[in-house]
């Protein structure tokens, strides 16, 4: 009789091999970085354990000046992004009116714009010289907020709105049948529907609030910084590591809390909205007037009106209409410390975007794979369960930690990558992959088991069922996951700017440089620039939302 | 074709003292199976749910790893041989179609190594035996339920195997559409002589094409017989209530009631009990109805036996108003119940 272990090993010993690449990548570029990251703000300049920098680090009020703001000014962004978010929601997935596709299209775009160009769009519209500079809030805190809810507004929309649209009508009726009014439909029966959704919404904006860099970078200038910023000052230009670990240690504390309390509001999203597969509402003049209000509002002020004045701007030197902004990017800029040209910051930008892309699909690819297997023995299934949760806790630690991880990591032996160019690519598939692993894995996951039994009862070896039957759903995910990876690569500020070297400068980067420089040169190369990255980005991620397959639904 | 049998005895399939457990420990969903299939026989499983019937498929084909017990064929253990080397076929419920391949993707999957002109052949002559002519080129979410079956079938058949494992094939199709397919099912497999083992819930289905009908309940295979032994000589109550044969009826009570002698219990089924119109005499007892209805154009009522349980009467005219009517019995509608005397 043949023996068919050894075939069925060596398939096994695949799977093993891909499992502990992927994970290997993981603890290298991820888990080190933390774990060295919370060592160093429980050890001194010789190495031994001690308290002292804790002691030190909070004992200063502006400690805690910087924690109550990041809290502050993220529980305020998420506040105000709820309120105008559910009229949003409400409007552009429950309500079904002419245009409704073209709106939801352009609310999602401000979602994908790098921050750093959010940053400068905000301060371009509010200068004492822009659109709405005579509100006086250049350089206020009332400024980040209104970036932060730019920014996240869509996250609101998007997930309350695709729950609303599922909404069964019926319970509605049933409850005005039963007497209600409009209000009491709304609190009784409309809200505790929506809540999962909402508290799911919530969870994701605080998280991406509070552990905002970019805007509030160059937003706040030195007067307003949240945990984020301040890591990042300390390190570069106190040179304090030891207070900037304490900072981080307590940034990875609150985006863990908040992690967590998200993952439970997306268990509790698996509470029934009733069976109908409903039609969204006719258009009603009476109930829809506020939030057409609001919504237009919100589009035209606060989505709308920073693009189009730094666009606008972009093409003036002066009060007059010039493409000088866009023929200096050519040079290096008046006096801005760059050693190279705008240009050649945009094509790093590409070449690192493409690598790190080819990085976070492929390993996210494998990733997905393993994660869909179901095994049938014990270890199988906790390795399985670990790895999920593994996988996903990327997503919820800031870019600066994981960029201040490696530059205090990956900086001696036995892994010295310091001077090598391969550093920024990587971190930013580190910061790209738990994405690229959340496109892919619900269609790999949804691929019926039986399709696989079905393979291979008609003889089909174990390489081919993965090649017929998994590689095809993959697939079509894949474009998707390109385009989530190359945009964020694109756009990625966070963890570049403490890894990019002034020679080899990512275009972000250089973009923030250019803004933290005096002269209206640099201001108006900065725009520019910032203008050429939108645009990349823009078109990089409708390209991908062309293909998205129909069960990847984001956020 | 001459077969060369190994130590094992018999031709075929044979499955010995199986045991299938998902849980270690836990219950077992098939239990101790023994269970022989000559060469181009077609069995059916009978059973309802959770009985153990598509356990006991899925652990043949080689989905599942049972806890003991053997899977031979043609007397050679094939137990430890992974589900793609075994060589038998395997269809779904819902047939499992690879949504990305077309018509003719799905029913050429298995044959791969043929050149192509061949495979087209080949795979125009398996849709023409299911009656699918034609269909190559259609996209599998086009077509309906019926003709998804069909071509789940010519894909299982494509890859000429040793023994076909049919599971609930029909049972997502609506009942005009299931009895027709069940009588193509039979033909088709027949006219391949392929050994094929037909998981059902339904016993039409089962009766329809099987040439033996095996009743499983609880993890266990209760009996295997030929459909009508099977109808006639239902091995307990469980499979007379698989069968719908109406309640079983102990021997004394058949001659208290009816005065009938009869060697062990006995079930009523429907054609059984008739409703005598003219006037009460021996051999007739007077029951309570419980309802009517009317069945493909004759009156059925439900009657209260005298110990309350309910059985199925027919014939007689009028009485779908009456409160009682007079009940006698067919001898020979009767259906012995247990091991045969």
């Amino acid at each position: 009789m043949r023996s068919y272990r050894p075939a069925q090993w060596a398939w096994r010993a695949c799977w093993l091999a891909a499992g502990l690449v992927a994970v290997g990548f993981l603890v290298v570029f991820f888990a080190a970085p933390a774990v060295n990251l919370v060592a160093q703000g429980f050890t001194d300049e010789n190495g031994r354990p001690t308290l002292s920098v804790m002691v030190q680090t909070f004992a200063s009020a502006r400690t805690w000046r910087i924690i109550r703001f990041t809290i502050g000014q993220a529980t305020l962004g998420t506040l105000i992004c709820l309120l105008l978010g559910l009229f949003g929601a409400h409007l552009l997935y429950r309500v079904s009116w002419p245009g409704r596709t073209i709106v939801r299209g352009l609310v999602s775009v401000p979602f994908v714009l790098p921050t750093v160009v959010v940053g400068v769009a905000f301060r371009t519209l509010l200068a004492a010289n822009g659109r709405l500079g005579f509100l006086g809030l250049d350089g206020s805190w009332q400024a980040i907020t209104a970036a932060l809810v730019f920014f996240n507004y869509s996250v609101v929309v998007r997930t309350v709105g695709s729950t609303w649209a599922q909404l069964d009508p019926r319970r509605a009726d049933a409850a005005r049948a039963l007497g209600a009014g409009p209000v009491r439909v709304w609190c009784t029966v409309t809200l505790p529907a929506l809540a999962p959704a909402i508290a799911s919404a919530a969870a994701v904006v605080f998280l991406f609030c509070a552990s905002a860099f970019g805007v509030v970078l160059v937003l706040g200038g030195t007067r307003y910084s949240t945990l984020e910023t301040e890591i990042y000052t300390q390190t570069v230009e106190f040179l304090d590591l030891p207070a900037a670990s304490t900072l981080a240690i307590v940034q990875l504390a609150l985006t863990g809390t908040c992690l967590f309390l998200s993952g439970r509001a997306q268990q509790r999203l698996q509470r029934s909205l009733g069976n109908a597969s409903p039609g969204p509402l006719k258009f009603s003049g009476r109930r829809d007037g506020l939030p057409v209000a609001v919504t237009a509002a919100v589009i035209l002020v606060l989505l709308m009106a920073p693009i189009l004045t730094l666009v606008e701007r972009s093409f003036q030197l002066g009060d007059a209409w010039s493409l000088a902004n866009y023929r200096a990017l050519m040079a290096t800029g008046d006096d801005s410390g760059m050693a190279t040209s705008v240009w050649q910051t945009l094509v790093n930008s590409l070449t690192t975007a493409v690598w790190a892309t080819m990085l976070a699909v492929g390993l996210g690819a494998v990733v997905a794979l393993l994660l869909s297997r179901r095994p049938r023995s014990r270890w199988g299934r906790a390795g399985l369960s670990i790895g999920d949760a593994a996988f996903m806790l990327p997503l919820g630690v800031s870019a600066v930690t994981v960029g201040f991880g490696f530059l205090i990591t990956l900086d001696r032996p036995p892994l010295d990558l310091r001077s090598s160019a391969v550093l920024v690519p990587i971190a930013q598939a580190m910061v790209a992959i738990p994405l690229v692993i959340r496109v892919l894995l619900p269609a790999v996951r949804g691929i019926d088991p039986r399709q696989r039994e079905a393979a291979a009862a008609l003889g089909a070896a174990p390489w081919r069922v993965l090649g017929t039957v998994d590689l095809p759903v993959l697939a079509r995910g894949l474009g998707l996951a390109v385009g989530f990876a190359f945009s964020t690569s694109l756009g990625e500020f966070g963890a570049t700017s403490f890894l990019a070297r002034p020679d080899h400068m990512t275009l972000p980067v250089a973009i923030g440089r250019l803004i933290s420089r005096p002269g209206e040169a640099n201001y108006g190369m900065a725009m520019a620039s910032s203008v050429l990255l939108a645009a990349m980005t823009v078109i990089v991620m409708s390209i991908a939302e062309r293909l998205r397959p129909p069960e990847v639904t984001s956020w | 074709m001459v077969r060369r049998i190994g130590e094992g005895g018999q031709a075929g399939l044979s499955v010995q003292d199986l045991t299938v457990r998902y849980l270690p420990g836990g219950p077992a969903a098939v239990d101790g199976v023994s269970l022989d299939v000559a060469p181009g026989r077609l069995i059916a499983l009978l059973g309802a749910s959770g009985s153990g019937k598509s356990s006991l498929l899925r652990a043949v084909a080689g989905l599942v790893t049972p806890q003991s017990g053997r899977v031979l064929w043609d007397g050679e253990d094939v137990t430890g041989v992974p589900v793609h080397r075994r060589g038998f076929g395997l269809m779904f419920q819902d047939g499992q179609l690879f949504p990305h391949r077309d018509v003719a993707g799905n029913v050429g999957y298995a044959l791969t190594g043929m050149p192509r002109a061949r495979r087209r052949a080949r795979v125009a002559e398996l849709l023409e035996l299911v009656g699918m002519a034609g269909f190559e080129k259609r996209a599998v979410q086009e077509i309906s339920g019926g003709q998804a079956q069909r071509v789940a079938l010519a894909r299982a058949l494509a890859a000429k195997p040793r023994l076909l494992l049919l599971d609930e094939p029909l049972s997502s199709l609506d009942k005009a559409l299931r009895s027709r397919l069940a009588a193509d099912i039979r033909a088709m497999v027949r006219s391949t002589a392929t050994t094929t083992i037909h998981v059902t819930h339904d016993q039409d289905e089962a009766f329809a094409v099987a040439d033996l009908v095996g009743v499983m309940e609880a993890g266990r295979l209760v009996q295997l017989d030929t459909p009508s032994e099977l109808w006639n000589h239902p091995a307990d109550e469980a499979v007379v209530e698989l069968l719908g044969q109406g309640p079983v009826v102990a021997a004394e009570q058949m001659a208290l009631w009816f005065g009938v002698r009869v060697e062990g219990p006995v079930a009523l089924p429907v054609g059984s009990l008739l409703v005598e119109s003219g006037v009460a005499g021996p051999g007739q007892i007077r029951v309570e109805v419980a309802s009517s209805r009317l069945v493909r154009g004759r009156t059925e009522v439900e009657v209260r036996l005298p110990d309350g349980r309910l059985a199925a009467a027919t014939g007689g005219g009028g009485m779908d108003r009456a409160e009682f009517v007079d009940l006698m019995v067919d001898a020979k509608a009767l259906v012995h119940v247990g091991p045969r005397y």
